[in-house]
C-alpha cells in the first residue's frame, strides 16, 4: 500500500495487531478515518477497542502494523524476537523489513492526537480551570528559568485566557475554582474534553464519553461533539455503547468483535448488518 | 470573573515573613549570641531549604527519593574545598601535601556551585534510577546516596576531599557578623544570613512551583498517564525536578557545612535523610509553608525542648524516673508516631499559609454579613 496520503484522510490503521504475551487482543486491523468526519468504533466489552485506542496514542507498541496520522507513520512494529515465534496474528511478515518506529504518548499529542479516558483521569488535586491549563503547557514556549521568574507573562497570559475560553465552551466557567474530582460525573466528563481541546488537536479520541450518562445528558453530549468538531476543525474518532448516540452522530462504524473488524459502513447499514446483529445487538441476554 | 483570588492572604504571608526577619535581626543585636535559640535558627534555616527541596520531588512531583543526604553532601564539600583559604589549607590537607585546589572563590559563588555540583550528579544519577517507580526509586537513591558517601571517603580523591578526615576552617556563619578595627563585633549577621540564603532559594523554588512547569510536575503526581496523554513529556519533567530538588539540597548541604564549622563525610548518614523526611511527613507532603514550620519545630524540639530528657531532673527531692541520656529519642520517636496515627496529613496538609488566611478571611467576612 502507499504511504502517500490522499489528503483527506487523517488517521489510517494498517494491519494493527496487538498481542500481550498469548493473548492477541487486536487482531489485524485496518482502518482509516478522515478529515472532518465523526467515526465510531463500537463492539462487546473485551472487543479490543480501547487496545486500539491505546496503539494509536502510544501507551502500548503494535506488535505488528502500522499508524499513519496525516500520512505519516507514527508506530510501525513487526513481530520481533520471542514474539516471533509467539506471533498469532496475521500477516506477521508483511513489515519484516520496516524499521520498527515508536513514540512516546506524550510526542503523539505534539503531533495533534488528544484523547479522553474510558475511566476518567483528571488531575485530582487540581481545580477545573488548572486542568485545562495544565494541558496548554505543552505548547509552552518558555524554558524553566524564564518560567519561573515570570519572563513569559505574556504567554502565560494567554494560556490563562485560552483555558477559561473552554471552559466557557464547554460550559463550565462557574465552576472553575471547584476541584476537578468534586464535580458532577457529567461535568467531568466535559472537563476532559476541554482539556484534551486545550492540546490543540486536529484528531480527537474519545473514549466512551457518554459511559454513566442518562439519556438526556447523552443527547446533549452528542450536540456537544458535533458543535466543537465544527468550532475547531475536528476530526473525531470514539468509541461508544450508547448506540442512540452512535448512530445519531457518527459518518461511519467500525465493528469489531474479539480483536477483529467484522463490519464497517454508515450507520444505517451497520444497523442492517446480520454479521452485526448476531455478534452484538442481536444478543439475547434473557 | 471568580478565578481572581484576594491578594490580602498573600500580602498578610509577605508582613508574617518580613516581620519575622526583622525579629530575627533585632534578636540577634539583643541577646548574647551563645543563646539556644540561635542554633535552632540556623540549623533550622538550613533544614527548612533541604525539606523544602525535598517536597518539591516528594510531595510537588510524586517522585519518592531518598538522596536527599547523598546531595548535601556533595554541596557541603564543594562548598569546603573551594572556600578553605589558601594559608589554612596546609594544616587542612596535612596527609595530602596540602591539597590540589590552591585557590578560593566568593562564599556566594561557592554556594552556586554546590549547588551546580549536586545537580550534576543528580542528573548522572537520574539517568537510570528515574525510570524506577515510587519504593524501587527510593532504594536505588539511598544506594546511591551511600555510594556518593564512599566515594568521598576515599583515599585516593584525598588531595581533593582530605580522604576520611574533615574539611574545616572555611568561612561559617559567624564570619558574616561585621567587626570593627579590634574583632569586636558591631552588627551580627550569623543568623539573618542564613535565613536570607533559605528565604531566597525557597522563594525560587516557589516561583517554579507555581509556574507552567510547576503545574506540569503536578500533573505527573496525580495522574503519569494522563500527564502523559497531555502532551508532557515525563522523563524530562522528573529529571528536571530531581535536578532542581538536589541543586537546592546542595546548597542547603553547604549552609550545613558552615552550620557546622566541619565536614566530614560520614556524618551524611542515611538518618539524616530520614530527619529531612520526617520533617515533610509532619509538615504535610505538598505544603512549602508546612515544611518550613516543622524544620524549626523539630530542630527546636530535638536540640533544645527536649534536651532535659537526657538530664536527671529533681522536683523537691523526687527524682523522676527514666530520665537519662538518650531517653529524649525515646520521647520524640513516641512524638512521631502520634503524628504519623492521628495526624497524617501533617501541620498544613497540602495548604500553604496564604490559603488557611484566605480561609479564615471568608469565614469572617460571612460572619460580619
Amino acid at each position: 500500500m502507499s504511504e502517500k496520503a490522499n489528503g483527506n484522510e487523517v488517521l489510517k490503521l494498517e494491519n494493527i495487531t496487538m498481542q500481550f504475551g498469548g493473548v492477541v487482543a487486536i487482531n489485524n486491523l485496518s482502518l482509516q478515518v478522515n478529515q472532518g468526519e465523526i467515526v465510531a468504533l463500537i463492539g462487546p466489552n473485551g472487543a479490543g477497542k480501547t487496545t486500539a485506542f491505546n496503539c494509536i496514542t502510544g501507551v502500548y507498541e503494535p506488535t505488528n502494523g502500522i499508524v499513519y496520522f496525516h500520512g505519516k507513520p507514527i508506530a510501525v512494529n513487526h513481530p520481533q524476537g520471542k514474539m516471533k515465534k509467539a506471533y498469532g496474528g496475521e500477516n506477521g511478515s508483511l513489515y519484516a523489513n520496516r524499521k520498527p518506529l515508536v513514540y512516546t504518548p506524550d510526542r503523539i499529542t505534539h503531533m495533534g492526537i488528544a484523547r479522553t479516558f474510558q475511566n476518567i483521569r483528571l488531575f485530582k488535586s487540581q481545580t477545573a480551570f488548572e486542568n485545562v491549563l495544565i494541558a496548554t503547557h505543552l505548547r509552552c514556549k518558555s524554558n524553566f528559568l524564564t518560567a519561573s521568574f515570570r519572563l513569559n507573562m505574556h504567554e502565560e497570559k494567554a494560556m490563562r485566557e485560552k483555558s477559561m475560553k473552554l471552559l466557557e465552551i464547554v460550559g463550565l466557567a462557574e465552576e472553575a475554582n471547584e476541584l476537578a474530582t468534586s464535580l458532577p460525573y457529567g461535568k467531568q466528563r466535559r472537563l476532559e474534553i476541554a482539556r484534551a481541546l486545550a492540546t490543540d488537536p486536529t484528531l480527537l479520541l474519545l473514549d466512551e464519553p457518554a459511559a454513566g450518562m442518562n439519556p438526556q445528558e447523552t443527547d446533549e453530549l452528542g450536540e456537544f461533539i458535533v458543535e466543537i468538531k465544527n468550532r475547531f476543525n475536528l476530526t473525531v474518532f470514539m468509541i461508544e455503547h450508547h448506540m442512540n448516540l452512535v448512530m445519531d452522530i457518527s459518518d461511519r462504524i467500525y465493528v469489531l468483535d474479539f480483536g477483529k473488524q467484522i463490519a464497517e459502513g454508515t450507520p444505517e447499514e451497520i444497523q442492517k448488518n446480520p454479521v452485526v446483529i448476531a455478534a452484538y445487538l442481536g444478543v439475547d441476554e434473557e | 470573573m471568580n478565578q481572581k483570588k484576594s491578594k490580602l492572604p498573600m500580602i498578610i504571608t509577605l508582613a508574617l515573613v518580613a516581620a519575622v526577619y526583622v525579629a530575627v535581626f533585632v534578636a540577634e543585636q539583643m541577646l548574647p549570641s551563645t543563646s539556644m535559640v540561635f542554633t535552632v535558627l540556623k540549623k533550622g534555616a538550613t533544614y527548612a531549604l533541604v525539606a523544602v527541596s525535598m517536597n518539591l520531588l516528594n510531595g510537588f512531583t510524586g517522585i519518592f527519593s531518598l538522596g536527599q543526604a547523598g546531595f548535601m553532601l556533595v554541596g557541603a564539600y564543594v562548598y569546603g574545598i573551594f572556600t578553605i583559604p589558601v594559608a589554612q589549607r596546609a594544616s587542612v590537607y596535612q596527609y595530602f601535601d596540602g591539597g590540589l585546589v590552591q585557590f578560593t572563590v566568593p562564599v556566594v559563588v561557592a554556594l552556586v556551585m554546590a549547588g551546580l555540583a549536586a545537580a550534576f550528579f543528580a542528573y548522572l544519577i537520574g539517568l537510570p534510577v528515574l525510570r524506577l517507580k515510587s519504593d524501587y526509586l527510593a532504594i536505588a537513591t539511598l544506594g546511591f546516596a551511600e555510594i556518593i558517601r564512599a566515594i568521598f571517603q576515599w583515599n585516593g580523591l584525598g588531595p581533593i576531599t582530605n580522604g576520611s578526615n574533615m574539611l574545616r576552617a572555611f568561612p561559617n556563619f559567624n564570619d558574616f557578623n561585621i567587626r570593627d578595627a579590634e574583632g569586636n563585633v558591631t552588627v551580627y549577621l550569623s543568623t539573618l544570613i542564613p535565613f536570607l540564603i533559605a528565604g531566597v532559594c525557597i522563594l525560587l523554588i516557589v516561583l517554579l512551583i507555581n509556574s507552567s512547569y510547576g503545574r506540569a510536575l503536578k500533573a505527573v503526581r496525580d495522574d503519569e498517564v494522563a500527564a502523559e496523554a497531555m502532551g508532557i513529556n515525563l522523563a524530562h519533567h522528573k529529571q528536571l525536578a530531581f535536578c532542581i530538588s538536589s541543586f537546592f539540597a546542595g546548597v542547603g548541604g553547604a549552609m550545613l557545612a558552615m552550620y557546622q564549622t566541619t565536614v566530614q563525610a560520614k556524618s551524611f548518614t542515611s538518618a539524616m535523610t530520614y530527619e529531612i523526611l520526617l520533617i515533610v511527613v509532619i509538615g504535610g507532603i505538598g505544603s512549602v509553608s508546612g515544611s518550613v514550620i516543622s524544620s524549626f519545630l523539630f530542630v527546636a524540639c530535638s536540640e533544645w525542648w527536649l534536651r532535659f530528657l537526657d538530664e536527671k531532673q529533681m522536683i523537691g527531692d523526687f527524682e523522676v524516673p527514666l530520665l537519662r541520656t538518650g531517653f529524649r529519642m525515646v520521647v520524640f520517636s513516641v512524638i512521631i508516631m502520634i503524628v504519623v496515627l492521628f495526624f497524617r496529613r501533617g501541620i498544613m496538609g497540602d495548604k500553604e499559609l496564604p490559603d488557611l488566611l484566605s480561609r479564615r478571611l471568608e469565614k469572617k467576612g460571612r460572619a460580619a454579613k
